[in-house]
């Protein structure tokens, strides 16, 4: 089946990172005191990287279920943007659609974002594929890193910075990528300024909200600015500096 | 609530939330259209600054008493973020720096 065929060969580099990180999510939970079982059923109803690594520190106790849910929300809260580019192609997905949906995780969309489809291929069923054999690699890596957790022959401390790690290549791609670093020195300053006066414990979501004025702020100011044009270009270099 | 059951509880609850984040916009925009400029200009930035939160989050546990509080962790985020902008690739980039960070933890900073 050619769809098979082409959807496999792109999600390639996705096999790799998934399988790599999956692997050390399983061994996360593994460290944490949670079987394969566990992996199997976090990665199937989950199936969110970043927000997975974060849950492991959930897991072990102490934290009420309202600061999962808002924690959920916080670290989630880009998907809300995501799905604004697929509204009108996912229309036509009919029985699909739900879990299309549900699987549009950063890399399965960052892959859309990046396919040009052959003319003799099928699109529909190419794109359920490709999302399908995504989450069969992420599950497949949990659940393999969570059974081999314990027979691993080296000390595995530290393998948890994998999450920081996946962080701040998406920062530096960002960075890379964006016309003005206005909108990462806020959520620099937020998490910072938050994070001094909240505690650890409790940082995310003040920093999050205070993100979103400052942001909303900048917007606005920049937006005005734009209806006069000269005037935007002095605006954006004194901020950059 | 036992073990078992608190912590399906927040599985679940992980689960249902991720999900709504993800049908969010298919909910609220599939049906009025186009999302208004300022919404979308929003979407756009307001990743840049999640992602800079959510590596502040990483590093909440930093201290500065002394240097194996806070050397490991900056060190191999350099290293990630100097590998990434000179291969751009993903995967490199997290088992490079993740990898520099366990000898740091293990051997070096112990």
């Amino acid at each position: 089946m050619k769809e098979l065929n082409f959807a496999f060969k792109r999600t390639i580099p996705i096999l790799l990172g998934y399988i790599t990180l999956g692997i050390a999510f399983g061994i996360l939970l593994q460290q944490a005191g949670f079987g394969w079982p566990w992996a199997l059923l976090i990665s199937t109803i989950v199936y969110a990287g970043s927000m997975q690594f974060v849950m492991v520190t959930f897991l072990g106790g102490g934290i009420s279920l309202l600061s999962v849910i808002l924690m959920t929300l916080s670290v989630n809260s880009r998907h809300m943007f995501y799905g604004i580019s697929f509204i009108e192609r996912f229309k036509t997905l009919g029985k699909a659609r739900p879990y299309m949906i549900f699987s549009l995780t950063d890399e399965t969309y960052s892959l859309f974002c990046g396919t040009t489809f052959p003319s003799g291929l099928n699109e529909k069923k190419t794109m359920v594929l490709m999302s399908a054999m995504n989450q069969c690699y992420w599950i497949i890596g949990s659940v393999t890193g969570n059974l081999i957790g314990n027979i691993i022959p080296f000390d595995t401390t530290g393998i948890d910075f994998a999450m920081t790690a996946l962080f701040v290549v998406i920062f530096t791609e960002q960075w890379l990528a964006a016309d003005s670093h206005i909108p990462t020195y806020i959520g620099l300053f937020s998490g910072v300024i938050c994070l001094i006066i909240f505690g650890p414990g409790s940082f995310v979501l003040p920093s999050l909200i205070l993100a979103v004025a400052l942001l909303s702020g900048w917007t606005v100011k920049t937006e005005k600015a734009d209806e006069k044009e000269p005037r935007e270009k002095e605006a954006n270099e004194e901020c950059q500096e | 609530m036992s073990g078992v059951t608190h912590t399906l509880v927040i599985v679940l609850l992980v689960a249902l939330f991720t999900f709504f984040t993800r049908l969010f916009p298919f909910v609220v925009f599939g049906r009025k259209g186009e999302p208004s400029h300022m919404v979308r200009r929003l979407g756009d930035l307001l990743p840049l600054s999640v992602i800079a939160i959510l590596v502040i989050y990483c590093l909440k546990n930093t201290t500065f008493d002394a240097l194996s509080g806070f050397a490991p962790q900056f060190i191999a985020i350099a290293v990630v973020a100097a590998l990434h902008i000179w291969r751009r690739n993903n995967l490199l980039s997290i088992l490079g720096g993740t990898a520099c960070y366990m000898v740091l933890v293990q051997y070096v900073f112990v």
